[in-house]
């Protein structure tokens, strides 16, 4: 059920219903049946899966949670001597970590085995130099969010494991937390520790807070349904023929995708989070003005931003402090290369976090190449910390807001570019940014080849309002809430505002007949 | 001042949906142009008298029979309830909403529709639904028919449906605002510009003549209905060259009719005792009829709609005067045509130009 259709609107709002109107303490419960309905309305087969996941990852925390509690006890009962109580922790741990490997193995098993084994034996048959199709591809068909929840489960159990939350003993409520039906199509990935309160402690029907989420849902409509699918058949074409479009076309090729893809998934996340309001819980957010970055470190802080903390989180910050890395970076210190002893553990962590990013993306070389690229770019830039420094001291004016303006501008670029390795083969990404800048001319976007992208003028149209009010709601937020502005205004003026933003939906969305089923295209990963 | 505020809000929210229907009128199209099929079914409410015999069926009754011309030389009232690829699902529903309005004596059903159950083209289901009034019938017509990727949605608020239309709003939207124009005469869609029948397409054998189970489903409820209600039925199948009629299908249908005791009139058997000249009495190469070809066969149905029971009416002053009107919206939209095309040799219109 796609979050912009009219069936997950009448669901949404029989839910919404239901959820004000049952025992408050039986809330949670409504929500849990509903998103089992939400998921096996794609069938409920695939709801296997996430049971899986929950029930194995609920039972592994629990023996973990219990360990913990035994090992206390035990030391409070028995008061060993340090030694002893050394050696029962070290036990104790040992067997707290198989409990979390044997949960990572199955769950991440599970992942790897629906997501990977396609691309794995893609690669066996070039590898072999096989015929193609020698080795035959399988398709499993991907459970609906299965990288969402898994991510999110796994890193329940590690902060269990780590002693940050207490597993959950209730199992319902558990499921609860991996199914809870607006989030685990595309995220937000949320911790157990933040989340809990928010699922399971009672809601009251709050006027302003219903009215916010629903303000949220109507913005995510608008970026999903007026601007992404607007412009996704041009870019479509645009992107699946660079040898047609090239030149200046590279450019609007790589820009409208990027477009695209924030004002899709962005859009995505506001209904979710919309939805998730008008419930009365408050999920975090994903996205803060990426745009607004001035260098790509800072864009990915804004981007995505559960996954990549949950990437910082249970990757970067173990592999750059484990034993792995220490030893590398010994070592490099004993080869003399003591200027990089330091760094080394932090580069490592950072290619295997750009690695996984990549492959979370999808499962093709182009994923993991974006990803690495991605990683690579940060690290030399960090390189230049100091010369960038020195620039600045030596160039003072360059600390102004036309200097920062610039630097948006080229982060953006940048990311928009990177972004090619994900739908282009290496080289070609490559050979179309020489042919941007040897061949690219404004005058091009006037030789035929733009009218042919399917775009009208009410389309252009469409798109710039579009994008003006983005930019407005940018500035605005800035300052702080834009709905805590608009519910201060008059009546008259939020009634203007909303209804004009309801019109442009209806009116201008790219939905019902004539257009293809909206997916968003983070559902995909 | 505690009413301020609960008065504001419902001003605004009338104003909202006030702007809302105004969008929705705007953005549906008006069939004022080539294709005006999307008026007949609406235009069916506007009557004020009622009929002695209703046609049900698609464009073989629609753009086939002249009510005219049986008012004129039979006085029998008469009202087509037919559309372009008009399903026999939406043939029944239309009956039973024509049956909240008044009890004709006589209905004709063109049994050409049996061949086709599903509906195969969207656009055809809305020239059809979207002109009924809201009733069960509708809802019925609607969920029996609706295709695939339609919404149930979309037919209550047409706006969903129509939306995209903003970028290709015309003249027309604006004219037609408030009120599309009459396009049709008791449900005749009038053409007057001839093209004479010619090679057409080669018949294409079929491994299973059987009409759909749902078809007959529905032909027996329609039957049943018209039982019921002490309608006379009568079948028949309209003098139209393409799509084929095979005889097969012929036998079924005289079965059908020798068992339930109906009469069934295949007129296309009787094309020749009919006068119709396919060199002259079509419009589109023999698919059709036009306005000379309804007339003969309109003429050669009166006969037996008044053996079924429909009266002749002309003595009815309140109807003649009623029917007098119709008449000359006919008579001036004939002469027009026929100038029209005696000039161009095309009717503009219906014609698309390059």
């Amino acid at each position: 059920m796609s979050l912009v259709s009219y069936e997950f609107l009448a669901f949404f709002a029989a839910a919404a219903i239901l959820y004000y109107v049952v025992p408050k303490r039986v809330q949670w419960i409504l929500l849990l049946a509903v998103s089992f309905l939400f998921y096996a309305a794609g069938g409920a087969v695939y709801l296997l899966y996430p049971m899986i996941t929950a029930v194995s990852t609920w039972f592994l925390a629990l023996r973990i949670g219990r360990a913990d509690s035994a090992a206390q006890t035990y030391i409070q009962e028995q008061k060993p001597d340090k030694e002893q109580k050394k050696a029962y922790q070290a036990r104790i741990k040992k067997h707290k970590k198989r409990l979390m490997t044997a949960g990572i193995l199955l769950n991440f098993g599970i992942l790897a085995v629906l997501k990977y084994t396609d691309f794995l034996l893609g690669n066996l048959n070039v590898l072999f130099h096989l015929e193609e199709g020698a080795i035959p591809q399988i398709s499993w068909v991907l459970p609906l969010g299965i990288s969402y929840y898994t991510f999110q489960t796994m890193g329940y159990l590690i902060d269990v494991f780590r002693g940050r939350c207490r597993p959950e003993k209730n199992l319902f409520r558990f499921m609860l937390f991996v199914t809870y039906f607006p989030q685990m199509v595309s995220g937000p990935i949320s911790r157990f520790d933040q989340l809990k309160k928010e699922l399971f402690e009672e809601h009251s029907f709050d006027g302003t807070q219903f009215t916010f989420g629903l303000w949220r849902i109507l913005w995510g409509f608008f970026k999903k349904l007026v601007i992404a699918d607007r412009i996704a058949p041009a870019v479509a074409m645009i992107t699946a023929a660079p040898d047609v479009y090239d030149g200046i076309y590279v450019l609007v090729g790589m820009l409208g995708y990027t477009l695209q893809l924030y004002t899709d998934f962005s859009g995505c996340m506001d209904i979710v989070i919309g939805v998730s309001q008008c419930f009365g819980i408050r999920l975090p957010e994903n996205f803060q003005r990426p745009f607004g970055a001035k260098n790509l470190s800072e864009l990915w802080r804004r981007w995505h931003m559960t996954l990549t903390g949950w990437f910082r989180e249970y990757i970067f910050f173990p592999v750059s402090t484990s034993r792995f890395c220490r030893t590398v970076s010994r070592f490099a210190g004993k080869l003399g290369l003591h200027k990089v002893t330091k760094k080394l553990p932090v580069y490592i962590a950072n290619l295997i976090v750009w690695f996984v990013t990549g492959i979370w993306h999808g499962a093709a070389w182009g994923f993991i190449l974006w990803g690495l690229a991605n990683g690579i770019v940060m690290m030399v830039s960090q390189e230049f910390t100091e010369l960038y420094r020195a620039f600045h001291r030596r160039f003072p004016k360059t600390d102004g807001s036309v200097y920062g303006a610039l630097q948006k501008v080229r982060t953006g670029l940048l990311f928009s570019g990177l972004l090619m390795f994900q739908y282009y083969p290496f080289g070609t990404v490559f050979a179309m940014l020489g042919n941007l800048l040897a061949r690219g001319r404004l005058s091009q976007l006037f030789d035929g080849r733009f009218a042919e992208l399917g775009l009208a003028a009410a389309d252009f149209i469409v798109i710039a309002i579009g994008l003006v009010l983005m930019l407005l709601i940018g500035v605005l937020q800035e300052t702080g809430s834009v709905r805590q502005k608009l519910a201060a205004r008059p009546l008259v003026v939020r009634f203007t505002a909303v209804f004009l933003l309801f019109v442009m939906v209806l009116v201008a969305g790219c939905y019902g007949h004539g257009y293809d089923a909206s997916q968003f295209i983070y559902n995909q990963f | 001042m505690r009413w301020k505020k609960p008065v504001c809000v419902l001003l605004l929210a009338a104003v909202g949906v006030t702007v809302i229907a105004g969008l929705q009128r705007l953005l549906m199209p008006k069939y004022m142009g080539q294709v005006v099929e999307g008026n007949l079914t609406s235009e069916y409410y506007e009557e004020t008298t009622p009929h002695d015999v209703v046609f049900l069926g698609n464009c073989e009754v629609y753009e086939n029979i002249s009510p005219i011309v049986l008012w004129r030389e039979f006085g029998i009232t008469s009202y087509i309830r037919g559309n372009a690829q008009q399903l026999i699902a939406q043939s029944y529903y239309i009956l039973e909403d024509t049956l909240k309005y008044e009890t004709p004596g006589v209905v004709v059903f063109n049994v050409s529709a049996m061949q086709q159950f599903d509906q195969n083209n969207e656009s055809y289901n809305r020239m059809t639904l979207d002109g009924m009034r809201w009733s069960a019938s509708k809802w019925n017509a609607i969920r029996a028919t609706m295709m695939e990727d339609e919404h149930m949605m979309e037919y209550i608020f047409p706006i969903l449906r129509f939306h995209s239309r903003f970028a290709e709003l015309e003249a027309d939207d604006l004219t037609y605002f408030m009120k599309s124009g009459k396009v049709a005469h008791n449900g005749y869609y009038l053409r007057a510009d001839i093209r004479p029948a010619g090679d057409l397409p080669v018949e294409r054998r079929r491994s299973d003549y059987s009409f759909d189970p749902r078809s007959w489903e529905y032909l027996e409820r329609i039957r049943a209905l018209c039982e019921n209600n002490g309608i006379q039925l009568i079948l028949m199948k309209a003098p139209s060259l393409y799509p084929a009629w095979y005889d097969q299908w012929e036998v079924q249908i005289e079965e059908y009719a020798s068992e339930h005791n109906l009469q069934y009139i295949n007129c296309l058997e009787a094309a020749d005792e009919i006068g119709i000249d396919f060199s002259q009495d079509t419009y589109d190469g023999g698919l059709h009829m036009n306005v000379y070809g309804a007339e003969k066969l309109s003429r050669y149905l009166g006969p037996f709609l008044l053996g079924a029971g429909a009266d002749d009416h002309r003595d009815d002053a309140e109807l003649a005067a009623v029917w007098a009107e119709k008449g000359l919206f006919y008579d001036s939209m004939k002469a027009q045509q026929e100038e029209e095309f005696a000039q161009f040799g095309y009717l503009k219109q219906f014609t698309t130009e390059e």
